[in-house]
């Protein structure tokens, strides 16, 4: 039998940029790189549903997850304070396949850093990160012990290359490209790595349950609908129908 | 303690997993111990595979959610040949629902299950996602009395009817399905309704409307489950938004023999249990026997 909602208490929940928080839970918590967690910080039915946040790390049972406040829930979880309790169901999903060797590519959109660096930590591959920011970054000074070299776009230009984080890549100079981004970028990185080398994306979509009951959250795949709580969150770009 | 006669068939206690919340189970017994369940309804069926619909599929609002899933099911063969024999093994009672888009497609799929040993047929005149749905059939009495006549025709087993609370007038429609041969009701489906995205300017769901459960519709199948439950002479399984023993204890004392958790499923796997255990502890301090003594209780 797997956990059903248990609580973690929260020792860290800080704005590491603007309205990008970094929130770590205490507890003998456990995951695999690309997995995640459901998770709600308030009482009583509204909002109705918990939210899904990937692991940014687990180190000796505590729990960290970057997240941005997008709505309702993570605003309200945005305004705990250590001490206070989350309710939480995890961890969820099947993660990453761990490279042992060869050199990998990290790719970022915003809030997509979250779930590489756990990735970083636990891969034996030699490791490259691209990250990619609306503005302002963050969490790229954690990385730094894990990867050979981290480079960074902003759209607006605010911190190395101004556009998008894909133009810096050469696909071809890896083994494999692994990816959590925005829908439009990660489709634009499966065209570009393309028979050049195998791209790994990590998904996103609209969750109820996140044990794979309700079928919310499913994508086109080659081999059919698929959930993402469940089947992935992780899949190989060649098995992902875009716009299906 | 809380055992429910309904049909014939022996329910351990009236709660039930709803339909399109929970599965097949599989999902669930990684939680608890499905089998302590009352009862499951299946995953919509459909007599083909389907695959759902394409873009969102869920959308929460104020103590509610809105769902456009599309009755994504393997079919009623698949259903047959993969699911059954696992739910079969489960020591707990299995209504197979069954949507359709014509009533052709309802009967072959009923004739199929049918042949099998499942106990009851839930049959859904009420998806509003979906043409295959059926809520073509669960709005007006003279089309779900066809396809309800239909189906029992082909049919033994217990046959349940889903009922949409779309339709024009929810006791006549309970009043024409029974007419029709169902030997029960279950009420309410969900409830269609619209959400839009301001900065798309644009529907959230690509189907425009969507199916809305959840605490926020509790009061109106409530009311529903009640003025249905005092109309007809057949037992009712009662839903809409429950979330704790109370509401289920508040579904049975507005007349419904049986209770169907749905979306709280998605909030707690294992919230069944807590509903059942309140149930039983509350039959307990209220020196409840048998919770026939509280049924329908408020119309007496």
């Amino acid at each position: 039998m797997k956990d059903s909602y248990r609580d973690g208490t929260i020792i860290l929940n800080e704005e590491v940029a603007s309205g990008i928080f970094k929130l770590v839970l205490d507890g003998d918590f456990t995951g695999a790189p690309g997995q995640f967690y459901m998770l709600r910080g308030w009482n009583g039915l509204d909002p109705f549903l918990p939210r899904p946040i990937s692991i940014g790390d687990v180190q000796d049972g505590r729990l960290t997850l970057l997240y941005e406040v997008r709505g309702r829930g993570t605003h309200i979880i945005s305004r705990l304070s250590p001490g206070d309790s989350l309710s939480v169901l995890g961890p969820l999903g099947n993660g990453f396949q761990i490279y042992r060797e060869g050199r990998i590519a990290l790719v970022s959109g915003g809030i997509g850093i979250a779930p590489l660096l756990y990735l970083a930590k636990n891969t034996e591959a030699e490791v490259d990160l691209y990250s990619g920011f609306r503005s302002e970054p963050y969490f790229l000074d954690e990385f730094k012990p894990f990867v050979n070299e981290i480079k960074v776009s902003t759209e607006d230009g605010s911190l190395g290359h101004q556009g998008f984080v894909t133009e810096l890549l050469r696909p071809e100079a890896y083994h494999a490209v692994i990816s959590c981004g925005p829908m439009p970028m990660m489709e634009a990185l499966a065209a570009q790595c393309r028979g050049k080398t195998e791209l790994v994306l990590s998904m996103e979509s609209h969750m109820a349950c996140g044990i794979g009951a309700c079928l919310g959250c499913t994508i086109q795949t080659v081999r059919g609908m698929e959930r993402v709580c469940k089947e992935g969150p992780v899949f190989n770009a060649r098995e992902v129908i875009f716009h299906g | 303690m809380a055992r429910v006669d309904f049909c014939g068939i022996e329910f351990k206690n009236p709660v039930v997993a709803a339909s399109g919340t929970f599965g097949f189970g599989r999902e669930f017994q990684d939680y608890f111990d499905i089998s302590s369940l009352g009862g499951i309804s299946s995953k919509g069926l459909t007599l083909n595979e389907k695959s759902g619909n394409k873009g969102r599929r869920i959308h929460e609002t104020a103590a509610g959610l809105m769902n456009s899933i599309g009755l994504q099911n393997p079919g009623v063969e698949g259903f047959i040949k993969d699911e059954w024999p696992f739910m079969k093994g489960l020591d707990t009672v299995v209504m197979a629902n069954l949507g359709g888009g014509t009533v052709e497609e309802y009967v072959e799929g009923a004739r199929l299950l049918d042949e099998t040993d499942v106990p009851i047929i839930e049959l859904n005149i009420s998806c509003p996602n979906v043409k295959e749905g059926g809520m073509a059939f669960g709005i007006q009495c003279a089309p779900a009395s066809i396809v309800v006549e239909a189906v029992r025709a082909v049919t033994d087993k217990p046959l349940v009817v889903k009922l949409s609370p779309n339709a024009e007038n929810i006791v006549e429609m309970a009043l024409a399905c029974v007419d029709a041969g169902a030997d029960a009701l279950s009420l309410v489906n969900t409830f269609n309704a619209l959400a839009i995205d301001i900065k798309t300017r644009r529907p959230v769901f690509n189907n425009i409307t969507a199916g809305l459960s959840g605490p926020a519709i509790k009061p109106i199948a409530l009311r529903m489950v009640y003025e249905v439950s005092r109309a007809v002479n057949v037992p009712i399984i009662g839903m809409g938004g429950i979330m704790n023993w109370e509401d289920a204890v508040e579904y049975i004392m507005a007349g419904a023999t049986l209770v169907q958790v749905g979306s709280a499923n998605f909030r707690k796997p294992d919230i069944c249990l807590d509903i059942i255990r309140g149930i039983e502890e509350y039959m307990d301090g209220e020196g409840l026997e048998d919770l026939e003594e509280i049924r329908g209780i408020i119309g007496r």
